[in-house]
């Protein structure tokens, strides 16, 4: 087996080089900087008058706030304000609402209940760090514990109490219409019933905390023009500038945003919240303020990857062939759904994972819990559910007698097969892996399982849309209601069938929330000669490469069709419909 | 709060300040000297981010008293340079891809300094254990102990008589 050589051909023209790069050290643009010591992270920008701001934290992970007596602290030596939810210019948030996903549901400071150990209340800023950390120390909370949730199933039981009031049955809420993400192709049922074996699996994960060197912070300062500047760890400068924005209800334009040096992320830096409470800090102080995690903070409210619950089904032919597959998958959002609607969308399109399944059903849940809200970290939605089906196949592998490489290899997806979410899958290798890993590995595999080939094998049949089994059960509120168990595709509701070939409804782009965010069509010439003339792509890119130039079968109509370039029909808005919501992206238009 | 003068030899130059009784020596370098090269990572002496040398051994600036650098003389990785010409061990770092996203590098390389300092032949395990203080997140410790390694083969060729 010659490595993995056949797939530079696709790079063979862009790269003289010959992708001499991996595998060995390159040298880092900023690295002098690093290794200096003059690499300027957020907190090496140094301010004269500089004020520190802490937070006062709930030590519940679900309570109501009776009441909040800030009087010793208010008078404590070095305090200079004390900064609470009213505060606050929009004090209700989803992060994704910048792409106009999911409805606002997390507050910068909580004034009626915390739904998370940690969550914060009140912030305080005083001349040092030491004198915020006292006077918020001294903040007296009266607190009401109320019960809570910190498992994806207990938080979906009948009666779990409801974490966060924008979601009451503690679900995210997908398309205005289920409690869940849901991937329907082909008809698992009638899978299971031709199967010769079912294997079921239950897998978890563990939420993981990214626990970057440099703790999240940021220093905002009042700056000329009547503008604000700040330094920020974020991973996600102008996401943070457009989420300041929007809370603090000012216009971007006012906000000069400074980052890039980052010490180091994994996707914890994204969250956008030290970069409004330490904006709001310099506005309501005029002073530069500094509001940094320390590394407790870090481990406790930074927001993990989370922890996920899959639930796996397969119904197998005695040669190995994995005839259908179900998902049922919860995601544990934590409190808030920052990242996690989003995650869930990632891993349904990456069901059932590398292989090619005739029949693949999945159900998978953004789930509110009273844990630490999660969000991104390194392929969140991928790597937990990869881990699941890795594992799946193994168990598979032992139920019918089969080496589990060569399981994979009689699976896994070919150039042009037809993926659960109806696409075709492209530049496909995961049979060249798995010989390259049994090689490397010393694993021996069987002289046919070595002469296969990515490139060979798939299309024709493999590329049809089955015909495919519907539902409706999961709409929203259904299980609360209805006291429907916790168990896979239980519920209510007609179904049906859509017929084979079908691709599935075209999703409309969101209309503008308000006139002017709608795009300025006269301005943007090449996307309006865009639409006037599609441009053709050569039919050549579209079909399976092959260096052993063995005819690919022909696509089926529907295929081709899928294919097409994509004509807009209307030109292409973006931004937040909801009434009442600033009319930009990021904050009031300033005037 | 009442403050106290402090004098010490700060990479050879001598540098007097004025602390307060509670402030640990990595804040006085930062705010009061103004050598940002040590950093905050934890504030609570477990992440080796703001690793200086004291009289040539490493110590936790976060864990060190401000009033206690008297008279001391402080090594940060401000001082492995000479002018524009690099340490060898920050020439291995940059040769290596020992850094990405940086932050651990001041503190890890005043580890490494120790050791050559000590012992200009370190085996494999001697590195590992000479960082295993300072902890890395981005870049892992293979090619840290690699720059090292080959530093220290640098240095070994540049005594040579």
């Amino acid at each position: 087996m010659n490595t993995v050589e056949f797939r530079k051909n696709l790079f063979s023209d862009e790269r003289p080089e010959n992708l001499s790069e991996i595998g060995r050290p390159t040298v880092r643009q900023d690295i002098l900087g690093h290794v200096t010591g003059r690499s300027a992270f957020y907190d090496d920008h140094q301010f004269d008058g500089l004020l520190h701001m802490r937070c006062v934290r709930s030590p519940h992970h679900h309570a109501r706030i009776r009441s909040v007596d800030f009087s010793n602290a208010e008078r404590m030596d070095g305090v200079r304000r004390i900064v609470g939810p009213n505060d606050v210019p929009k004090n209700l948030n989803t992060l994704l609402s910048l792409i106009n996903f999911g409805k606002e549901d997390e507050p910068l400071l909580s004034g009626e209940k915390t739904a998370y150990r940690g969550e914060p209340v009140l912030a305080v800023i005083a001349d040092t760090e030491r004198q915020a950390r006292v006077a918020a120390s001294s903040v007296r909370v009266e607190w009401e514990p109320m019960p809570h949730v910190l498992d994806v199933e207990e938080a979906l039981a009948p009666g779990a109490p409801t974490v966060n009031e924008t979601y009451p049955d503690n679900t995210f809420e997908y398309h205005e219409r289920y409690d869940h993400q849901k991937l329907r192709f082909g008809d698992v049922d009638k899978g299971f019933s031709e199967a010769d074996r079912i294997v079921e699996g239950r897998y978890r994960m563990s939420p993981i905390e990214q626990a970057p060197i440099e703790t999240c912070g940021a220093i905002a300062a009042p700056d000329t023009g009547d503008r604000f500047v700040c330094y920020t760890s974020t991973q996600a400068l102008f996401f943070s500038l457009a989420t300041t924005a929007k809370l603090l209800d000012t216009a971007s334009s006012r906000l000069h945003f400074i980052g890039g040096t980052v010490g180091g992320g994994f996707g914890g830096k994204v969250d956008s919240i030290v970069e409004p409470m330490a904006v709001l800090g310099a506005m309501l102080s005029g002073r530069p303020v500094k509001f940094m995690w320390d590394r407790e903070e870090e481990m406790q409210v930074g927001a993990p990857r989370g922890a996920e619950l899959w639930i796996i089904k397969d119904g197998v032919a005695a040669d190995g062939r994995i005839l259908a597959r179900r998902f049922t998958g919860y995601f544990d959002a934590g409190a808030y759904t920052r990242l996690s609607s989003y995650a869930v969308v990632k891993s349904t399109g990456h069901l059932p994972g590398p292989y090619t399944i005739p029949n693949v059903a999945s159900n998978v849940y953004c789930v509110f819990t009273n844990r630490t809200p999660a969000t991104a970290m390194r392929g969140f939605g991928i790597t937990g559910v990869d881990y699941a089906i890795e594992c799946q196949m193994d168990r598979v592998a032992e139920a019918v007698g089969m080496d589990p490489v060569e399981l994979r290899i009689l699976n896994a997806y070919r150039d042009g097969d037809m993926k659960a979410h109806r696409r075709v899958a492209k530049n496909t290798a995961l049979i060249e892996c798995c010989q390259v890993a049994a090689e490397k590995a010393g694993w021996r595999i069987s002289p046919d399982s070595t002469r296969q080939s990515s490139l060979e094998g798939g299309g024709g049949r493999r590329a049809e849309i089955p015909e495919t089994a519907t539902d409706q059960i999961g709409r929203i509120g259904e299980r609360r209601r209805s006291r429907i168990p916790v168990e896979p595709l239980v519920g209510s509701g007609p179904r049906g069938r859509i017929p084979a070939g079908t691709a599935g409804p075209a999703v409309e782009a969101a209309p503008p929330q308000r006139p002017d965010m709608a795009m300025d069509w006269e301005r943007e010439k090449s996307a309006a000669d865009f639409v006037r003339e599609p441009v053709k792509r050569p039919k050549t890119a579209t079909q399976p490469q092959s260096r052993l130039a063995a005819a690919p079968e022909p696509l089926p109509p529907a295929q081709e069709k899928a294919e097409a370039p994509y004509i807009p029909k209307a030109p292409f808005n973006r931004g937040v419909r909801k009434p009442g919501v600033s009319r930009f992206l990021s904050g009031t238009r300033r005037r | 709060m009442s403050k106290s003068p402090v004098s010490f030899e700060l990479n050879g130059s001598e540098t007097s300040l004025f602390v307060e009784g509670g402030q640990n020596l990595l804040d006085a370098l930062r705010r009061g000297v103004g050598d940002l090269t040590p950093k905050f990572g934890c504030n609570q002496g477990t992440c080796g981010a703001c690793t200086v040398l004291i009289d040539g051994q490493p110590f936790l600036s976060c864990l060190v008293l401000a009033v206690n650098a008297e008279g001391r003389s402080i090594e940060t990785a401000a001082g492995l340079s000479d002018g524009p010409s690099l340490h060898p061990l920050q020439q291995a770092f940059i040769d290596g891809f020992a850094a990405q996203c940086g932050y651990c590098t001041p503190g890890m390389l005043l580890a490494a300094k120790t050791l050559l300092d000590r012992n200009p032949n370190p085996a494999r395990e001697e590195i590992a254990e000479a960082i295993s203080g300072n902890l890395c997140r981005c870049t892992g410790y293979a090619p840290i102990i690699d720059a090292i390694l080959s530093a220290a083969e640098i240095v070994r060729r540049s005594n040579r008589p």
